[in-house]
């Protein structure tokens, strides 16, 4: 077995960045997008890449498809150097950019399928038999005729999700593959990649806002943020580290003063709107029935907690402990 | 009543601004004006030498009307490339429905807008192309006020024809599918018809007479005559009515246009 | 595939995979060009979702042109010469023009978007194809309607070869086939150098209209039109003399804008082998810094 499939030895990213200071006057300022970072992966391994916005995520999934060369550090993709050979390595791996489609707009789905077909240079047989499976675990047999500018989000990402897999790559890189989908589509989409995986030995590494798709399908999970990785191991053990709260977002009829109920704490108030944190680890039902008990309800929904709250106490602990 | 003058003037300065983010392609555009013009200017002067005092002008106003061309080209948006794109996707995606419930007026609105745009593109993409003709080669410009004042009372109305014709351009995306066709026809048209190609006075015969009669002949060849003289006293004013009819006209037109097309949203259900 | 099933896993469990297969690639060149096709085949078939609209977008390409040639024509309604030549003559330099520009116009029309691409982040994906991706952003919104300018070039060369009276040779008759050819090469070699510029300045894709549609132009009028150090920069620095005007004027008998040897009409291949190798350098540098960079 290999462990490591993925390797990165001290991998770095510089990025001059130009700032404005006046009318045309500009100054240039270096930013270390990605500082030094090393893990490994091993083939078949299925891992959530976490951060707020800018920490280095994407950048390091672009050192890792070989779109960005790194300033410094070795870097290899199952042996390849990906910057070197970009081209080599495009043959096994396949991503799916959250926000954008790679699919083609005007055109049937099964005409970008097709396009993947010939450009990958994929045997017939194993095209066919790639396709029908895609096809039946992400239930696209009646959109394959549909243009995909008429399909929806999650329509489209499970469409996308396909076209990256036609190939049969050994590893696959999701960025935000379940943002904008809804409940059923995220669960249709998780339970695809936990198939492949387990049944395709499909190396799989994703980047989400959406701490509950790492639950759901990540064993490891690695941390970054300011470019450095903060955090590598089982996601219980960063729960445990950042002492996770839900949220309870409360409407009532009217203003009224903050609610008082045990295991939960008023963390905001906004006219009728309230919003209520409680640990994560405890069931929401009884506490929305004793609200509904005693206070006059007209909505509430439950929010999960956000990576950005899970990092921002995990560094709290550190700082204090 | 005055609060909808300071939205539209607030409208009209975020259209200014926002051109004015674009420095790099501002310098790319005012590069492209300045080899456009200087190609035109020699193939103008070769003309003016076969034949001088062709349509009226002598040789030092014809490489003039070269350089009011290129500097006017993004003012009155001959080509395109203004709000009418951006409302045409607005029509397409069916975003429109949204603007329809908006307190403001839709034409005003994009009006406002595109007059910030013109506004920004007369001082970014005007002025150079214009001095750097005036360095390279014998311009006849006007040495008084009141005629660049003139000229620039005929920009705006300029501006104003050239965004009542782009307005009814973008409203056609309501009945076609795609927009491409209607817009690249529009362009074809002004680029001819406005005199950006030839001056309209050197057109002969019946195609000139149609051609200075078009509404297109508001966006440059108007102006063009009033800064190089051409359109003194009653001409002047003939000039500007001319100008201020057509802009009238079309506006009212797309006002028509743009309630039919309301129409159709509400009856598809927006 | 179901034995795969008789142990259940943890996801994310470290497990083999099944074996991928070994494509068989062709060289770089050949490999460019077969996902040049593939890619433009598939734009040609998204356009043809919208019909009536590519029908109007062909006539307008071709109503556009034509319009361009009229204003010409309407020049010589006033004259008889202009730079003293007739206008037969200029439609040969007018038709050579437009239709070696339209065949770049045509294979690689959308260079100019590159820029928009970097901006928004699209070109990444294409990074992450197994093909050139000078290939994939060539293709890029590949448009049959631009076949509108190559057919209005070759009609006015048409009519040019008819009014005009040139005293043909083989050399001459030899020399139409490479021109055209050659100049389309020296024009695709600008808009490739025009994408290469736009990795470093996104917003700057006019500059690359200025040498394109600005160099077509150009060429389209005689070159006694222009002052002398125009003409010794568009031979000597930027070569698109060498689309048409030499080789032009070599097949009607006419005296060259500079004082160059006759035989210089014959370099054009030449030259466009060396404007294409640098602008392949260019563009690799581009590359090269938008990967560097990221901007």
């Amino acid at each position: 077995m290999d462990t490591d499939f993925i390797r990165l030895d001290g991998v770095e990213k510089v990025f001059d960045v130009r700032k404005k200071t006046g009318f045309l006057r500009s100054e240039r300022r270096q930013v270390r997008a990605v500082d030094s970072i090393s893990f490994t992966v091993s083939r078949g391994e299925m891992v959530g890449y976490i951060g707020p916005n800018g920490a280095g995520k994407s950048t390091t999934i672009k050192m890792l498809t070989g779109i960005l060369t790194p300033s410094g550090g070795r870097l290899r993709v199952a042996g390849i150097d990906p910057s070197r050979e970009r081209t080599r390595l495009a043959q096994r791996i396949g991503v799916v950019f959250g926000q954008r489609t790679t699919l083609w707009w005007d055109l049937p789905l099964i005409d970008s399928y097709r396009l993947m077909h010939r450009m990958y240079r994929i045997p017939d047989a194993r095209y066919a038999e790639n396709l029908d499976r895609c096809v039946e675990l992400l239930e696209l047999g009646e959109l394959l005729d549909v243009p995909v500018r008429q399909l929806s989000l999650g329509q489209r990402m499970r469409g996308d999700i396909a076209a990256a897999l036609l190939h049969d790559p050994e590893v696959l890189y999701l960025d935000e593959p379940t943002i904008g989908l809804d409940v059923i589509s995220k669960a249709r989409v998780r339970e695809f990649l936990r198939d492949l995986n387990a049944e395709r030995g499909t190396t799989v590494l994703l980047t989400t806002h959406d701490l509950s798709d790492i639950e759901q399908l990540c064993r490891r999970v690695m941390v970054i943020d300011h470019g450095r990785l903060m955090y590598d191991g089982p996601l219980t053990g960063l729960h445990e580290i950042g002492e996770s709260e839900r949220t309870l977002v409360v409407d009532l009829e009217r203003e009224l003063p903050p609610i008082e109920v045990e295991s939960a704490r008023v963390v905001k108030v906004e006219g009728p709107r309230q919003w209520l944190a409680f640990p994560a680890a405890q069931s929401a039902a009884p506490l929305v029935a004793r609200i509904a008990a005693e206070y006059p309800l007209v909505d509430l929904s439950v929010r999960e907690p956000d990576i950005e709250a899970v990092i921002s106490r995990m560094y709290a602990e550190k700082a204090t402990s | 009543m005055v609060r909808a003058w300071r939205l539209y003037a607030a409208v009209a300065a975020g259209g200014f601004r926002r051109y004015a983010t674009y420095r790099v392609a501002t310098a790319a555009g005012v590069f492209t004006n300045t080899v456009f013009g200087l190609i035109l200017a020699y193939t103008y002067i070769a003309l003016w030498d076969e034949r001088p005092g062709l349509g009226g002008y002598d040789q030092a106003q014809a490489v003039t009307y070269v350089w009011v061309g290129q500097g006017l080209l993004s003012v009155v948006a001959v080509m395109g490339g203004g709000f009418e794109d951006e409302l045409i996707e607005r029509i397409r995606t069916g975003d429109i429905a949204i603007d329809l419930y908006r307190p403001a007026d839709l034409q005003a609105w994009w009006l406002a807008a595109d007059a910030g745009r013109a506004a920004f593109q007369l001082l970014g993409r005007g002025v150079v192309p214009m001095v750097f003709g005036g360095l390279v080669f014998q311009l006849a410009l006007p040495g008084d006020a009141g005629t660049w004042l003139a000229f620039l009372v005929a920009v705006v109305l300029g501006v104003l024809v050239s965004f009542a014709i782009r307005y009814l351009v973008a409203l056609a995306a309501f009945w076609f599918m795609d927009g491409a066709g209607v817009q690249q026809l529009a362009v074809l048209a002004g680029l001819f018809f406005s005199g950006m190609t030839l001056p309209l006075n050197v057109f002969p015969g019946a195609l000139g007479e149609l051609a200075r009669v078009l509404p297109w002949s508001a966006l440059v060849q108007a102006p063009a005559d009033v800064l190089l003289g051409e359109r003194t006293g009653l001409a002047l004013l003939r000039t500007y009515a001319f100008q201020a009819a057509w802009a009238v006209g079309l506006l009212a037109v797309g006002r028509l246009v743009q309630s039919a097309a309301t129409r159709r949203v509400v009856v598809q259900g927006g | 595939m179901a034995d795969l099933r008789e142990k259940p896993r943890e996801p994310g469990e470290p497990r083999e995979p099944r074996a991928g297969f070994e494509p068989v690639a062709g060289s770089r060149l050949v490999d460019g060009l077969r996902a040049y096709r593939l890619i433009a085949w598939m734009w040609i078939r998204s356009t043809m979702a919208y019909r009536a609209s590519f029908a109007m977008t062909l006539f307008g390409n071709f109503a556009g042109t034509v319009l361009d040639f009229v204003a010409i024509l309407l020049m010589f309604s006033r004259v008889d010469q202009l730079g003293g030549y007739s206008l037969g003559e200029v439609a040969f330099l007018y038709g050579l023009s437009s239709a070696a520009f339209g065949l770049a116009d045509l294979t690689l029309g959308s260079m100019d978007r590159l820029g928009q691409r970097v901006r928004d982040g699209t070109l990444d994906t294409l990074l992450v194809r197994p093909a050139p991706v000078l290939a994939q952003v060539a293709a890029d919104r590949f448009a049959l309607r631009r076949l509108g300018r190559i057919t209005q070039g070759l009609l006015v060369l048409g009519y040019a070869l008819v009014v005009v009276d040139i005293e043909w040779t083989p050399a001459k008759v030899l020399l139409m086939p490479v021109m055209m050819v050659s100049g389309a090469a020296i024009f695709a070699s600008v808009f490739v150098a025009g994408g290469a510029f736009q990795f470093v300045a996104q917003d700057a894709s006019q500059v690359q209209n200025s040498f394109t549609y600005g160099g077509t132009t150009l060429l389209q009028y005689p070159p006694t039109v222009f002052a002398k150090d125009l003409v010794r920069g568009v031979t000597f620095v930027l070569p698109l003399a060498f689309v048409n005007w030499l080789p032009a004027l070599y097949v009607l008998g006419l005296p060259y804008p500079l004082d160059l040897p006759r035989w210089t009409a014959f370099v054009s291949p030449l030259v466009a082998v060396v404007c294409c190798g640098l602008s392949g350098l260019a563009w690799r540098a581009g590359l090269r810094s938008y990967r560097s960079t990221g901007s």
